[in-house]
């Protein structure tokens, strides 16, 4: 955005980069666009507790869009972050109500922080197998991750036998009564759930443009064979980030089963493809080597706006389907506009500089 | 000299893309059953120019006549169906098809409009191949697992079984080794007493000298020369070229070498279907040393690189830099050891397209800006503007994308690359493909600069003059093995042919057969 400073020297190459400049920012552009239409259009949508709810449901769908930025960055794809979900919020149930039963009439109780860290090794774990699977077993990424959408999800299942875990208060004694609190709680009047949004989301931007895995993470997606060649280890970015993306999955699952205080097997269904679509709503490309968290980021916030600003206006949820796919839609036609545009420029720099 | 009808004219040609000026009223006659030859540095306006008359580009201004009758292609399709065929300088073929399939492809032989007749496509292939000497290659063979060489005749034949009255070549042998090329040369002439009028596009002068019948020489899109290829020699060529300047091979200083740097000993690599297509190479060079690997396509050259680059897992052999033994297993272990590669396909091993230019020549060495996991961004693009600099590449911004650069300058990136790593020893693959004049000269003092500083040289390459002029040691390959080695100062060229041709017969296409002793 700050090539606008450029903009008054050259008129002619002047606009087709302001244009560019446009069609950058363009995700950005639709965020203030769909605010304020819905500003206007919808009541109370401005009202502050709407603003906390509305961000809260963003969240969730913003930790699975960040993880599966990375894995289509590489030139993968992660089908089974929703299963993931689903089966995480299952072990963060069990492991409040139950504890594990270790045999001897012996139970392992634990606190909140320890189910949190247990939940996360279990996203770690399921994210580390399809990662092997990946590299190791040269099982394509869509048909591995679709293998353990099902097999997560029916794990899920089988852990109560299709039913809900209720009340999940927690017991003082072991600790774990504030479970409640990672989806319900607040910290200087913003909830938990965005702060941890915020930390995750400022980390995965760091890595992804000052760590050398983040460099790598392009590379790999950009062009495997040269990256291999020049000394990247190609199969350990990968794994790096499927577990990246179990890990946003198992940290939504956490939240989930928090906020409702309760479990529930099916719990994630179809989260994928949320994520999936805010990713490229963000400017990722699904052939690999480009994408942004932020961009990602706002892509999460322009679905979830739209998708409640429709329910507050009262439009059918069969519209809201309708359009929600139109966005995606749009939003990909406009980024080849901007790649063929990009290209452009560059060549005519290029070839300005051989004169 | 025999004069030849004129199929193709084109008067007042001029090409604009955005922000540049590819061609500028130029003039060009194309004659019918001879060689027209075309020559020019990168970026002259050669590509451009067979690209408009094969139809992929239309003309800004200006016109075109095929026979007396002006045309103006709309698509590749219209001029196939006018008789003009094109061999384009990029591989164009489709890996996981079949030889026949790609032969045949957008023309299938169909019974009926919907079923492929196979065994037409079959016969049809076999009977190409045979016809360009390859005729041992199967014609259901995926051709993603024939070697590079091999792919370009597949390609040569794709344009073969057009039955085209004008037929484009642009670059045809830049991978081809000396007998494939003779082969090549055998089609042409053969094509040329039926009367089709072949456009020739190539860096290698010799060559145009030889087959050429009309030459037009063309420099920053204007024609500077053009008239028949009698009494002509290279020096004329150049100076048209290049307006002067003479294409010279930086001289060797003969220095004293240092200590060995690199050695390789019995390294081995079993091919599929049996026999080895590196078998028992032993090899090594000295610090400030240039060793040319001369051989022919199959020959195993590359797969020497392949091995040493850990790209084998069942590979056999040890290696040894500056005397002690490299056991990493890993590309990144062995390029922190001093190896460095720069490979013989730019696009698809050496560069990361879509990443600029700065991302790219740091990849290798992004351990150098780093401390812990937090990389210092201004100390790489500091260390990268620097080799920007050393190098002369010519870019406006490290931020753009590396695929925006010419080939050479693409080329100096993969350099760069290789470099960034401080290696001890530099494998470098045919390091002029695809690159013109003026930057392989630039390449080759580059190379010479380098070694003044210490750096071992390992070079392939397939041009016979480049071996000689530039290695200080040759070793020439042959079926896998090294079957002779020659100090450069007084070798001649024949002896490095007759090395290199494998015992049984001019086989240039690595017979399965050869078996292992």
């Amino acid at each position: 955005m700050n090539s606008a400073t450029a903009k008054p020297s050259a008129q002619e190459s002047g606009s087709s980069a302001a244009l560019l400049v446009i069609l950058k920012a363009r995700t950005f552009i639709a965020l203030i666009l769909v605010f304020t239409f819905f500003a206007f259009a919808a009541p109370n949508f401005l009202s502050a507790s709407n603003m906390v709810i509305m961000s809260k449901h963003v969240a969730l769908n913003a930790f699975l869009a960040i993880g599966m930025t990375f894995v289509i960055i590489t030139g993968g794809i992660d089908l089974s972050v929703g299963s993931i979900v689903g089966l995480c919020g299952m072990v963060a149930g069990w492991l409040v109500l139950n504890g594990i039963d270790i045999g001897l009439g012996w139970t392992i109780q634990f606190n909140t922080i320890e189910i949190m860290l247990l939940v996360i090794l279990v996203g770690l774990f399921i994210g580390l197998i399809n990662g092997l699977l990946i590299t190791k077993l040269n099982v394509a990424p869509f048909i591995a991750t679709l293998g353990m959408l099902y097999v997560a999800r029916g794990a899920a299942l089988l852990s109560s036998d299709g039913r809900t875990f209720p009340n999940l208060n927690g017991n003082p004694e072991y600790g774990n009564d504030s479970f409640y609190l990672i989806g319900a709680g607040d910290f200087l009047g913003i909830p938990i759930s965005i702060w941890m949004l915020i930390a995750v989301g400022l980390g995965a931007a760091y890595v992804a443009k000052r760590t050398p895995l983040g460099r790598h993470i392009y590379a790999v997606g950009g062009n495997e064979k040269g990256a291999g060649l020049s000394g990247v280890q190609v199969d350990r970015v990968k794994i790096a980030v499927y577990v990246f993306s179990g890990f946003c999955a198992a940290l939504v699952g956490l939240i989930i089963s928090s906020q409702l205080v309760a479990s529930h097997p099916a719990t994630g269904n179809t989260f994928e493809l949320n994520a999936i679509a805010a990713a490229v709503l963000g400017g990722t490309s699904m052939s690999g080597g480009r994408g942004k968290i932020a961009g990602t980021i706002i892509g999460a916030f322009v679905i979830g706006i739209l998708s409640d600003g429709l329910v507050m206006m009262g439009v059918s949820a069969f519209w809201q389907t309708v359009i929600k796919g139109l966005v995606i839609i749009a939003a990909v036609v406009v980024d080849q506009a901007q790649q063929k545009l990009q290209a452009r420029v560059v060549l005519q720099q290029q070839a300005a500089l051989s004169k | 000299m025999e004069s030849h009808e004129i199929g193709l004219t084109i008067r007042g040609g001029t090409k604009v893309y955005p922000g540049t000026v590819a061609l500028n009223d130029v003039s060009f006659d194309l004659h019918m059953g001879a060689v027209n030859v075309l020559v020019g540095e990168n970026g002259a306006g050669k590509s451009t120019m067979m690209k408009i008359v094969a139809g992929v580009e239309p003309l800004t201004d200006g016109r075109m006549e095929l026979f007396g009758e002006p045309v103006d292609f709309r698509d590749k399709n219209a001029a196939a169906r006018a008789g003009i065929g094109i061999v384009f300088q990029e591989l164009n073929l489709f890996p996981n098809m079949s030889v026949a399939e790609n032969i045949f492809v957008g023309r299938e032989i169909t019974r009926a409009g919907v079923d492929i007749d196979l065994d037409a496509q079959r016969a049809l292939t076999r009977k190409v191949l045979d016809r360009l000497e390859h005729g041992n290659i199967d014609p259901d063979m995926p051709v993603g697992d024939l070697r590079i060489g091999q792919q370009q005749i597949i390609e040569i034949a794709k344009s073969l079984v057009e039955d085209a009255r004008i037929l484009i070549l642009d670059e045809p042998t830049s991978a081809l080794s000396s007998a494939e090329v003779e082969i090549l040369f055998r089609v042409i002439h053969e094509l040329k007493k039926d009367g089709v009028g072949i456009v020739y596009i190539s860096h290698r002068l010799e060559e145009l000298v030889r087959i050429g019948d009309y030459i037009t020489v063309l420099r920053d899109g204007e024609v500077t020369g053009a008239r028949s290829m009698e009494g002509i020699d290279l020096g004329w060529i150049v100076r048209n070229m290049i307006g002067g300047a003479s294409k010279d091979f930086p001289k060797t200083d003969v220095l004293a070498f240092g200590p060995e740097v690199f050695r390789a000993e019995g390294l081995a690599l079993p091919r599929m279907g049996g026999g080895f297509s590196v078998d028992n190479v032993s090899l090594s060079v000295r610090a400030g040393e240039i060793l040319g690997i001369y051989g022919l396509m199959g020959a195993g050259r590359s797969e020497i690189f392949e091995c040493i680059m850990a790209q084998h897992p069942h590979s056999k052999g040890r290696i040894y830099v500056e005397g002690r033994e490299v056991r990493e297993k890993t590309v990144a272990g062995r390029i922190g050891r001093g190896i460095a590669l720069i490979p013989e396909n730019r696009k698809r091993d050496g560069l990361v397209d879509i990443l600029s230019i700065r991302e790219n020549i740091t990849l290798s060495s992004l351990k150098d800006f780093t401390k812990v996991f937090h990389m210092n961004l201004a100390a790489e693009a500091k260390a990268a503007a620097e080799f920007v600099k050393e190098l002369s590449i010519k870019i406006v911004s490290l931020e753009n994308p590396v695929s925006s650069l010419s080939g050479g300058n693409q080329q100096k990136v993969v350099v760069s690359k290789a470099l960034m790593t401080r290696p001890k020893v530099l494998l470098m693959d045919e390091p002029s493909r695809g690159i013109d004049i003026g930057a392989k000269a630039e390449m080759f003092r580059t190379m010479r600069r380098l070694t003044a500083e210490g750096l071992g040289i390992i070079f392939v390459t397939s041009d016979l003059e480049e071996v000689m002029a530039l290695s200080d040691r040759i070793a020439v390959m042959a079926d896998g093995r090294i079957s002779a080695e020659f100090d450069a100062s007084d070798v001649t060229s024949e002896q490095i042919v007759a090395a290199s041709t494998p015992g049984k017969a001019t086989d240039t296409t690595g017979n399965p057969e050869e078996t292992a002793a």
